[in-house]
């Protein structure tokens, strides 16, 4: 249509002659993407790790080397007394305080009972549990090795019948976290953009007056919403091929499934953003408004995504809460289609209910906006 | 439906905002080609009958016909042929003059060649020709108020709606709008317009004083004077806005 011509060349041209938004909306989000892809990790590093260790014999020792050679702790101090290892984890200077308990050695020679004592710093549940199965695993091992040293010594008892599981890691063989995050940030940056610039577009011509002088012409409503939208589609889409281009050759992100597969899917996610965005641009009167009120749903919706935290273990209505997250979708779809290869057979909930979303969503952003109050 | 040449017909129009009564069932008509002023205070109700007029905001009662179509139910046929321009500077500042004679003529209907001929014409009738690519932010107040106008009249509306067109103008340029407003009403244009400048209601064909929602006086300026026994405009406008 004509009409719709000439509105996206005049939005094209205010995008481009606009110097103060041009970095926000491509240099800003290639600057996040490589920032937060190498630092929004969930790989527990770096462990501050203190010991007691009232023992003080060549077993003792050996226990400890384990931690030391582990690449998960730094084994930072040998404490004298229980009084100052707890000082020191209340100034946050250690995580994980073992303590080793005197005749340790000779017990494990007389094939007692042995217990070590571990304190860790909980205040972030997650990560405490994690500290936990670090020790345990390297105490377990140290355990095997113990024993079997000590029943060569002591003669043929019966053996314990040891069960293994032998781990094989797919999709993601190395267990990269980078492989993980990139394409989910990937998909914050594309919406958070789009989002934004949508939300502030309508609006702004409300705060210049110059929307009142479009309401007077004869614009059909549905003309005016795609000329506004459509730059922003565009935009959005040269994000996702700025930010792919990025994944693979910076973060070497395999992509396995197929890129039209994946371009199909954002081109329809998009709309369903600039939707929300433009439902959010008619119903407020400025531009922080419209700022706010995005900001408090990409918040919910980033949260909410599966991005960082799995969604699996959110209460039920905090389950139901995500169906209505697009950005959950995009996170799902960009994770099955460009780690795991999936075709478009198994996208099609995904995909089916974004293009319902986006159809509610512009439906919604057409009827709200109203030429006449 | 319209009696001889009524290009305005406003009967009881109404337009309340909650308790309050912005514009208290008002009724006027305007014949075409005629210069109509539409006087008031701040706040007498001036800007939300135009808007009423213009289809941007809906009556709470009384009805009103504009260019033949009625302001509650055929709001989108009126817009085809009004033009406005309101107080509030309503060209895009980060266009250029050519870019926003493009874009209002486009989403008018007209067609590329058409928006052509009419950028030529406008800009040499202001003698704007070294201007057309300039950025239309960067012009003087009074430039950009006749660019606004000639916009305004892109498409051949029948009738144009003005909101304080020459508020902070020099008397210079408000000069030359006037001259302008003459040369598009002698094509036959009708202009609807509303001024706080009492010099400017003289240069009318016909007047009306509204005061807090009601139009109290309505007539040819030299009429009124008698009327009010008043020397200018100016007198009769104080006479009835202090009640």
């Amino acid at each position: 249509m004509k009409t719709i011509g000439f509105i996206i060349q005049k939005e094209f041209k205010q995008i481009f002659r606009n110097k103060g938004m041009l970095p926000i909306i491509f240099v800003m989000p290639m600057v996040q993407l490589l920032i937060l892809a190498n630092a929004a990790t969930f790989e527990i590093k770096n462990i501050k790790f203190a010991y007691l260790d009232h023992d003080r014999t060549p077993t003792s020792r050996a226990l400890l080397e384990k931690f030391t050679a582990s690449t998960y702790f730094n084994v930072l101090t040998d404490y004298a007394s229980g009084k100052q290892a707890n000082s020191a984890m209340l100034k946050g200077d250690v995580d994980v305080v073992l303590e080793i308990p005197p005749y340790f050695e000779k017990d494990l020679m007389n094939d007692k009972h042995n217990q070590l004592g571990l304190t860790i710093n909980a205040i972030d549940g997650a990560t405490a549990g994690v500290e936990s199965v670090y020790v345990s695993q390297i105490v377990q091992s140290f355990n095997k090795n113990i024993r079997t040293e000590l029943m060569q010594v002591s003669d043929n008892l019966v053996r314990p019948i040891q069960i293994t599981t032998i781990p094989s890691f797919w999709y993601n063989e190395t267990l990269n976290y980078k492989t993980f995050m990139v394409p989910g940030i990937l998909v914050l940056l594309v919406t958070m953009i789009t989002l934004f610039l949508s939300g502030m577009n309508i609006v702004r011509e409300k705060e210049i007056g110059t929307l009142e002088q479009i309401n007077v012409t004869p614009i059909l409503k549905k003309q005016f919403i795609i000329g506004k939208l459509f730059p922003f589609w565009i935009i959005g889409m040269g994000l996702l091929t700025i930010g792919l281009i990025i994944a693979k050759l910076v973060f070497d992100i395999p992509i396995v499934g197929s890129l039209a597969l994946m371009y199909a899917y954002t081109s329809i996610y998009i709309f369903v953003v600039l939707g929300i965005g433009l439902f959010i641009s008619n119903f407020t009167d400025t531009q922080q408004q419209a700022m706010f009120i995005a900001w408090f749903f990409m918040v919910i919706f980033i949260l909410m995504s599966g991005l960082f935290t799995p969604i699996e273990s959110m209460p039920e209505w905090a389950q139901a809460i995500t169906e209505f997250n697009p950005i959950k979708y995009f996170v799902e779809v960009m994770r099955m289609v460009m780690l795991k290869g999936s075709s478009f057979t198994d996208i099609l909930p995904q995909f089916a209910k974004t293009l319902v979303y986006a159809f509610i969503m512009n439906g919604l952003a057409v009827w709200s906006y109203k030429k006449t109050s | 439906m319209m009696e001889n040449n009524n290009v305005i017909e406003v009967k009881e129009l109404t337009k309340m905002f909650g308790d309050f009564t912005a514009v208290s069932a008002i009724t006027f008509e305007v014949k075409q080609g005629e210069i109509f002023g539409f006087l008031g205070a701040n706040g007498a109700g001036k800007t939300t009958a135009m808007k009423m007029l213009i289809g941007i905001s809906k009556p709470t009662a009384g009805d009103a016909r504009v260019a033949g179509f009625d302001v509650a139910s055929e709001a989108e046929n009126i817009k085809k042929n009004i033009g406005y321009m309101s107080q509030k500077f309503a060209l895009y500042d980060d266009l250029t003059v050519k870019e926003n004679i493009t874009f209002f003529g486009g989403i008018y209907g007209l067609t590329r060649a058409k928006i052509k001929e009419k950028t030529r014409e406008l800009t040499e009738e202001l003698g704007l020709k070294d201007l057309t690519d300039q950025m239309v932010g960067s012009l003087p107040l009074g430039w950009k108020q006749k660019i606004a106008f000639s916009v305004s009249l892109l498409h051949e509306p029948k009738i144009v709606f003005l909101d304080e067109p020459t508020g902070g103008v020099d008397p210079i340029t408000r000069r030359q709008f006037w001259e302008m407003i003459y040369k598009s009403a002698n094509k036959g244009t009708t202009i609807f317009v509303t001024t706080h400048y009492m010099d400017e209601a003289e240069y009318c064909d016909r007047v009306s004083i509204m005061v807090n929602g009601k139009i109290e006086a309505l007539d040819s300026p030299k009429k009124l004077k008698e009327q009010y026994g008043a020397e200018t405009m100016n007198d009769v406008f104080l006479k009835l806005a202090r009640g």
